[in-house]
């Protein structure tokens, strides 16, 4: 086998932070290689660097023995490399095809040559088993198959390397089996391949080798049929670490939330949850697995008062809060982590101390007079940073400047000390590293253990399963089930994820 | 005690950061503005004598650059208040210009009331009618989204289309292409009353106002429930709505409290200044001016009377140039180019980039970089 790809010393700095420091990557011909690395470990910016999207301070770039200075995309795309980015890049309205050859249209005169395009298209689709159909409309097809769309631009576009990254995060365990399969066919026919992820567990089905990198550093290079999870997920955090979550059994009660015939509208107007019913008791974790789109944000929204119901009841304890405000929302005794939050969870550009109080600013607690009692406030947040080990220097720093893991400590810190009967956590984990998710976790299962209801909504489903007392599965706008955590499982969820029933039911 | 000390010096190394940057702006269009005067054959110093003088060469001066920086510094605030919730009031002038009709409307009609109750009354018609007119743009974002920089725009050509109509008709002293003027008993106390140094000038009581007014406008913006409101809101409308904080609420209130300001300058220039309103065949300019003094202001209060203080000088400097046979265009150019650099952000991103730089050579030279 000889090396397609060689990077030698490659460095990177941005103010502050040394991205990547004497990184040093070999991916042989027919290869799949991973590069593993928690969020904010430098795996990004070195694929970037080869994909000539940054250029490295120092180090240099070998493409098939050949040195050479990838300087934008257009010089890496001319050396065979293709990218397949996290969020995909395609025009929803135009068909299959007309997404492949966007940028390199075949012409007939001044004309687009269509037909050829299409039957391109097909060739490489079959010659792949790819199986794409040129004439659908990408706004028509499932997120796997726009994936695979994604593919094939690459491919159109003569790539010999293929580099994706985080390509998992958005499909199904069905469709991760299958694009394993693909992978496999690609390397076959001699592609070469690096995956970018930071799940342990499709690195052991999918790569024939794995780097691990951390800080910007090189810790490994591994064989990946000599190594196991528990070793990658060590050199990857670097110390051990318990996959497992420790929760004691669930002792429950009554119910807290109660959802009926649940219906209500996504921003453009059509019907995102399509009549729900469920019911979350003290003293359990339910758990809402499902592909990201099927209406889960809508559904936490439409609880949490953000989105109006155009059906159904909601009650906290017996109490409707059924298209009640957010305030009164929270009033009722509801917690919540924002699944998104930049967007939701924190004012950037306020203080830790102004965002501490984001929801129960109105309380008496922090008036004084006509105004705000500014130093309480203060005392209040040093407190929560505190209690929460926000790791800040104090709290009059803005609030963007903190990493991403103790921005959630903060919003957990800030959800959790009003002591909330229901607690909805929508993808409290995302983009954050493992000692952050440690940190998340625990505070999840503590109320459950304090006989709180907590409502956990994830597109993990690694992370539904360990914490979940029962699953929920969202398909479509619907619940196509509800199982006990303990009998799932993964298979069986998957189907559910996709539509299906569960197998006993049919 | 000494933590409160620190409160301060911290508090004060903030504000000195934040000054410091358009103050840099500041100096460097002041070299730009000498170079092309240069290039116009005159000397530069002779222009800007001729512009500090102008502008604050005696005690008169003073009285009229401090008369324009009352009006600036109230449409300064009432841009930066709405700018603080995220809002783009192009409409001061419009506000402006309502309040100064609706001052005039109270100083002539309600004749008769108790001198100081008559100007309080006449100063707060014209705040109102500049927070009604805002608070209409205001209500029709929250309500139906139309986008405030339009509708304000729209209403300043009503707004100067309404005054003309009304001082051409119902105000109209006969004959003229103006109003008749208020009642004696409406007008602001003027500084030459009592001080012969201002005799030539017409500083009213409006400069006070405007002081207070930017210090309660910090003290809305920065110490109460309301204003951090509106700051969230200004900052991020999707978390102040998971917040609890009614957006469209405080929407439409920081609209109406900008109102109130620019409505308060034209009712001080009512008041204060001219006595009755004339007929426009353009707009003042006040209320536009008022979105460079914001700018350079930082959107901050006190910035807004330091920026207020610096535009009112530039323009009353400005025709002394003229003397001195400089275009008095070059001071419209120089306020151009400070906004210029102001806007982008020259000097930060500048000063960011230089820092960047060495940041990476230090780390070069301590050896984490091979």
């Amino acid at each position: 086998m000889s090396a397609v790809i060689e990077m030698k010393g490659i460095g990177k700095s941005f103010p502050g932070v040394r991205a990547n420091d004497d990184i040093n990557l070999t991916v042989n011909h027919g290869e799949i290689h991973v590069l593993l690395g928690e969020n904010g470990a430098g795996k990004s910016t070195l694929m970037n660097i080869l994909y000539g999207l940054y250029n490295p301070d120092e180090g240099e770039i070998l493409v098939k023995g050949k040195n050479v200075k990838i300087s934008n995309p257009n010089v890496a795309i001319s050396l065979g490399i293709g990218m397949v980015h996290q969020h995909f890049m395609l025009v929803p309205p135009f068909t299959v095809a007309e997404n492949i050859v966007l940028g390199s249209e075949p012409q007939k005169g001044l004309a687009l040559d269509m037909d050829k395009a299409i039957s391109d298209v097909e060739e490489l689709s079959k010659k792949y088993e790819l199986r794409v159909d040129p004439r659908a409309k990408v706004q028509d097809i499932s997120v796997g198959m726009q994936q695979r769309v994604e593919i094939l631009k690459t491919l159109y576009r003569g790539a010999e390397i293929l580099i994706l990254d985080e390509p998992t995060a958005v499909l199904t365990p069905q469709e991760i089996e299958e694009l394993g399969i693909i992978l496999k066919s690609l390397v076959s026919q001699g592609k070469s391949i690096i995956l970018i992820t930071h799940k342990l567990k499709e690195v052991m089905i999918m790569s024939d080798k794995v780097t691990i990198i951390r800080r910007g550093k090189v810790i490994d290079t591994l064989e990946t049929s000599g190594t196991s999870i528990e070793e990658l997920a060590e050199k990857m955090v670097g110390r051990k670490v318990s996959l497992t979550v420790d929760k004691g059994e669930a002792e429950v009660g009554e119910p807290i939330l109660q959802v009926k015939g649940l219906k209500t509208l996504d921003n453009r107007g059509l019907e995102a949850v399509k009549g729900v019913d469920f019911e979350v008791r003290s003293g359990e974790i339910l758990g809402i697995a499902g592909v990201d789109g099927n209406g889960q944000s809508e559904l936490v929204q439409t609880i949490t008062g953000l989105r109006k119901t155009t059906a159904g009841e909601i009650s906290i304890k017996g109490k409707s809060i059924t298209n009640l405000s957010p305030k009164d929302v929270t009033s009722s005794g509801v917690g919540y982590i924002p699944e998104d939050r930049h967007k939701r969870g924190l004012i950037l550009d306020f203080p830790l101390s102004e965002n501490t109080i984001l929801g129960i600013h109105r309380s008496k607690a922090f008036k004084k007079g006509f105004g705000l009692d500014y130093r309480k406030i203060r005392e209040y947040s040093r407190k929560l940073i505190k209690e929460f080990d926000v790791r800040t220097p104090n709290e009059r720093i803005y609030a963007k400047s903190l990493s991403g893991g103790n921005q959630q400590k903060l919003i957990i810190a800030r959800e959790l000390d009003r002591d909330p009967s229901l607690l909805i956590a929508s993808q409290p984990t995302r983009g954050l590293d493992v000692g952050a998710i440690e940190f998340v976790h625990h505070r999840l299962i503590e109320q459950r253990s304090k006989g709180k209801a907590v409502l956990l909504v994830s597109l993990e489903l690694d992370e539904i399963m360990a914490l979940s007392d029962r699953i929920a599965v969202m398909y479509d706008g619907k619940i196509v089930g509800i199982v006990d955590a303990k009998d799932a499982t993964e298979l069986e969820l998957g189907i559910m994820m996709a539509g299906g029933r569960r197998p006993e039911e049919h | 005690m000494e933590n409160w000390i620190n409160e301060l010096k911290s508090s004060l190394k903030n504000t000195m950061k934040e000054i410091l940057y358009p103050l840099a702006a500041i100096v460097i269009s002041f070299i730009a503005g000498a170079i092309l005067v240069y290039a116009f054959g005159k000397s530069p110093i002779t222009a800007y004598k001729a512009l500090f003088f102008g502008a604050l060469g005696d005690w008169n001066k003073i009285g009229e650059t401090l008369v324009t920086t009352t009006t600036l510094i109230l449409t300064g605030l009432s841009v930066a208040f709405a700018f603080r919730c995220g809002l783009f009031n192009i409409g001061a002038e419009g506000q402006f210009i309502m309040g100064g009709v609706a001052a005039l409307w109270a100083g002539w009609a309600l004749s008769g009331l108790p001198p100081i109750l008559h100007v309080t009354v006449t100063l707060l018609a014209g705040a109102l009618a500049g927070g009604i007119w805002a608070g209409i743009v205001g209500w029709l974002k929250a309500k139906v989204g139309s986008h405030e920089v339009i509708n304000s725009i729209m209403m300043n050509y009503i707004a100067m289309n309404l005054s003309n109509y009304l001082i051409m008709t119902v105000f109209n002293e006969p004959d003229k292409a103006f109003s008749y003027e208020i009642a004696p008993t409406a007008k602001l106390w003027r500084f030459a009353e009592s001080f012969v140094q201002f005799k030539y000038s017409r500083l009213h009581t409006g400069i006070i106002i405007a002081l207070i007014v930017a210090l309660i406008a910090y003290y809305i913006l920065n110490k109460t429930i309301r204003g951090y409101e509106i700051r969230a809101v200004g900052f991020n409308p999707s978390a102040s709505e998971y917040g609890g904080i009614n957006v469209n609420r405080n929407i439409i209130l920081a609209m109406v409290i900008s109102g109130l300001f620019s409505g308060l300058a034209g009712g001080i220039q009512t008041a204060g200044v001219q006595y009755r309103v004339n007929n426009l065949f353009g707009f003042t300019g006040y209320g536009f001016d008022g979105i460079s003094v914001a700018l350079v202001g930082n959107n901050h209060p006190i910035g807004v009377i330091l920026s207020g203080v610096l535009f009112g000088a530039l323009q009353k400097g400005g025709p002394m140039m003229q003397i001195e046979g400089i275009p008095k265009e070059v001071v419209g150019i120089i306020q151009g180019i400070i906004i210029l650099f102001v806007a982008s952000n020259f000097v930060r991103v500048m000063v960011q980039k230089y820092k960047e730089n060495k940041e990476i050579k230090a780390q070069v030279a301590k050896g984490e970089v091979k």
